[in-house]
């Protein structure tokens, strides 16, 4: 069967790797996961090109989760998803959760073999309502 | 009709100005964002002067489609996608359209709906939306160019007496009141820019 994966996307890529690796240690290989961070020169802020390159490696016929940290990450997800085309957008969410935390609480979720939505609202359950 | 020879100084003009502000863009940011502005969009317009002789070459929607992709894929942070927003709408709108009857104004209408969508944001919140609208509403009134970048001007320098609510700078609260939004004056910049290069 095939799980949720799981893409982490942070202004800082060494927050998103860091949050990569809180993930592996909780759910060993089990989830299609992957991370990316920094803008188009290398600085702090987000690319569309990386994130969509993220998508694709973590990419599941399940579906795939995105966390996000700021603004311009969640933006830029959302552009990113959009310019993968209307056949895997359908199947991509970009989850309203802390992204440590939520990326952890979802991944887990993830590796029970539950849907997209269950994913996505198991990492939603962090936000105050 | 914009002409290649008038595409190409209408971009480099714009390319132009922003280059040239870049530093005022990023001490914008610097007060209320998080201070990459004008790098970010100097990026991006570097990029498409980069490309600008295949991309001039192109029909006008394709070629402002193939801005707003490079834009969307140099620029980084929030403004990439809302930028590129802009002109992949401008692009699709206008390839819609018999090219006789381009209708610029309806184009850009539906194009700063398309950014307000992408930003999840609408006017009077402190964004570049705050100088897209009027702009949208100046040409669909046929006002002149010179007319259109005064309203552009004001309408940024407006957005300085405005709490922002939406984006980075939105977690200042009342902080952010007292500073002009850097994305109203890059746009500002860039609708002067092309105002100045068709008259």
């Amino acid at each position: 069967m095939n799980k949720v994966g799981i893409v982490i996307v942070s202004h800082s890529p060494l927050v998103a790797e860091g949050a990569a690796d809180m993930v592996r240690q909780m759910v060993g290989d089990e989830v299609p996961l992957a991370w990316c961070g920094g803008d188009p020169g290398g600085g702090l802020g987000t690319s569309v090109e990386a994130i969509m390159q993220a998508i694709d490696r973590a990419w599941s016929e399940a579906g795939v989760a995105i966390l996000v940290d700021l603004g311009g990450a969640e933006t830029n997800s959302e552009m990113a998803i959009e310019m993968l085309g209307a056949d895997k957008a359908g199947r991509i969410v970009v989850c309203n959760a802390p992204v440590v935390e939520g990326a952890v609480m979802a991944a887990t979720e993830a590796s029970g073999g539950a849907s997209l939505a269950a994913v996505c609202a198991t990492a939603e359950e962090l936000s105050p309502a | 009709m914009i002409d290649e020879a008038l595409f190409r100084a209408l971009v480099t003009a714009a390319a132009g100005t922003i280059s040239a502000h870049a530093e005022e863009l990023t001490a914008l940011d610097s007060a209320i964002g998080d201070g990459d502005h004008g790098h970010n969009m100097r990026r991006g317009v570097e990029a498409v002067l980069s490309d600008l002789e295949s991309i001039a070459v192109k029909p006008l929607p394709e070629a402002l489609k193939a801005i707003g992709t490079k834009l969307v894929m140099t620029v980084g942070g929030a403004s990439g996608p809302l930028y590129g927003t802009l002109f992949l709408t401008l692009g699709k709108e206008l390839a819609n359209a018999p090219p006789a009857s381009a209708d610029l104004a309806g184009a850009m209408a539906k194009a700063v709906d398309a950014v307000a969508a992408r930003g999840k944001s609408e006017l009077g919140q402190k964004t570049m939306l705050d100088v897209l609208y009027p702009v949208a509403d100046a040409l669909n009134a046929n006002r002149s160019g010179a007319e259109i970048a005064a309203i552009a001007a004001a309408a940024a320098e407006a957005t300085r007496n405005v709490k922002a609510i939406r984006g980075r700078a939105s977690f200042l609260g009342e902080r952010s009141v007292g500073h002009v939004d850097p994305g109203a004056r890059s746009s500002a910049l860039i609708v002067e820019a092309v105002a100045g290069a068709l008259q």
